[in-house]
């Protein structure tokens, strides 16, 4: 009885410890792809200053959360943070994220843009719209926004 | 579960880009697709397949959004981005474009015929839904500019039976609209979704409305009779439809279309999660309060987003899906033997 006992104890032990370490492993796995991730966006260009989102602390790595939806398919979230409170310029930063990711990210996903909480009076009505899939595809047909995209996302040597 | 959904062919039906809508003519017999290319395609049966027979390709200058054809399957018109909705009449395999609409501000995100033949109704982003009459010489008049709804109108769909259209919008709600006076104006307003709605679809009878949004539900509404007397003419009396049943927790993302079968009752959704599920009614339930059980889910019915699901209007169990892969499914839906 003792040494059942003991076997017992000893097996679920070692469960604990698989499934933590497997814990560990998925954890790593979702910041290797967050890293991934942040690697797109941070070289996006603000569309009214000479700099990235990166050097204007839109984003971070902080900015960047993944979830595992599926078999090789993950929901990516983002927050990002305005320079100005000027909500067109808000949405246009979320249109040149939306645009990026959905280009360069060579993994299946699942995308949500969200302002960070507190930093806007209406993100919430900027929420609905940068996720708004029709309201973004109708959005890139307009040439002016388009032209303003394309120069904020595209790389140099592209 | 033994109902089962299966695929019967695939199409590549709008390359490198978004297949928006799917829609089958009255007699069931031709498939018109739509999509970011900024074309229509109508496809036809050929055996056990479907072909490509017509492209419409220089109708409109940006993404086709919808297209509905006529109750007489003679015409097609198409909803799209550039503020426009085109006529097309059939001319053997062909089609050419007898009429543009214009007057909307920006994008038409639907076009509706009436089944009546003589009716059709666009909705835009400029948040208006248009109501068009169309006469016996071809020549096409907007009725009315309703402005109702206080944001983006996604969809706009016709009663089956009576001069009744209800609307969808990104505001969150439902709307009914009758004519009143020659005018068409808003008879109700069905809150309850937390989020845009997306689509709407009526039951064969035309009791029951479905509408699907982007909070991950359907909602399906009825309308109230209080006291009504068989032929009374409620024209001038506000409209009472409740929402009887929710269907939550089954979709993981978004919900972008649902289609409700004249022909089964069965009801199905497109969704944002990659997936197609098709809901049957109890047959125990009251009709009063409803209930809807999940009858088969596709879980990777296309690789990106499902935004449409149509049901063959004269061949039971014969569903039509789209996505933004640009690719068009046709399944059928089979019933446990």
């Amino acid at each position: 009885m003792g040494t059942v006992a003991q076997f017992v104890s000893q097996l679920a032990a070692h469960l604990a410890s698989l499934s933590g370490r497997r814990t560990a492993l998925v954890s790593r796995r979702m910041e290797d792809k967050a890293l991934e991730v942040y690697d797109v966006i941070r070289t996006i260009r603000d569309p009214e200053k000479p700099q990235t989102l990166e050097e204007l602390d839109v984003v971070s790595e902080k900015s960047v959360e993944v979830q595992e939806l599926g078999e090789d398919e993950y929901l990516i979230i983002i927050k990002f943070c305005p320079t100005v409170p000027h909500c067109s310029l808000a949405t246009l930063i979320g249109l040149c994220l939306q645009v990026k990711l959905q280009r360069c990210l060579p993994f299946k996903h699942k995308l949500e843009i969200y302002i960070s909480e507190g930093t806007h009076s209406t993100e919430e009505d900027i929420n609905k719209q940068i996720n708004d899939k029709e309201r973004v595809a109708a959005a890139m047909e307009n040439p002016n926004l388009r032209e303003i995209v394309e120069s904020c996302v595209t790389e140099p040597d592209d | 579960m033994k109902d089962s959904l299966t695929a019967l062919c695939k199409l590549s039906g709008h390359p490198d880009s978004r297949c928006w809508f799917v829609a089958w003519n009255p007699s069931g017999t031709l498939l018109a697709s739509c999509g970011g290319d900024r074309a229509v395609r109508v496809w036809g049966r050929e055996g056990d397949s479907w072909v490509c027979k017509t492209v419409l390709q220089d109708g409109h200058q940006r993404t086709v959004r919808k297209v509905s054809w006529s109750p007489c399957g003679n015409y097609l018109a198409s909803a799209s981005f550039d503020a426009t909705a085109c006529i097309w009449r059939k001319k053997e395999d062909d089609f050419e474009c007898v009429t543009v609409l214009e007057g909307h501000e920006n994008e038409v995100k639907c076009v509706a015929w009436a089944p009546s033949g003589s009716l059709l109704a666009t909705c835009s982003r400029d948040k208006s839904v248009w109501v068009w009459e169309v006469d016996e010489e071809d020549e096409y008049e907007c009725v009315s500019v309703v402005h109702a709804h206080t944001q983006d109108v996604k969809h706009v769909t016709w009663h089956p039976t009576q001069e009744l259209l209800a609307s969808a919008s990104y505001d969150n709600t439902v709307r009914l609209y009758r004519e009143e006076d020659d005018d068409w104006v808003c008879k109700a307003t069905l809150e309850g979704h937390s989020s845009t709605v997306w689509s709407l679809t009526f039951d064969g009878s035309g009791q029951r409305l479905a509408s699907c949004s982007d909070d991950r539900t359907v909602k399906i509404w009825r309308e109230c009779q209080v006291g009504d007397e068989p032929g009374t003419d409620t024209v001038g009396a506000d409209l009472n439809w409740n929402c009887v049943c929710t269907l939550s927790g089954f979709h993981g993302r978004t919900i972008y279309d649902v289609s409700w079968c004249h022909l089964t009752g069965a009801l199905a959704t497109a969704c944002g999660d990659d997936g197609v599920r098709v809901f049957r009614e109890d047959p125990t339930s009251d009709p009063m309060q409803p209930t809807f059980y999940l009858s088969v889910h596709v879980p990777k019915a296309h690789s990106q987003d499902v935004n449409c699901v149509a049901w063959n209007p004269k061949e039971a169990g014969l569903l039509a899906s789209c996505s933004d892969d640009g690719e068009i499914v046709i399944w059928c839906y089979q019933l446990e033997a």
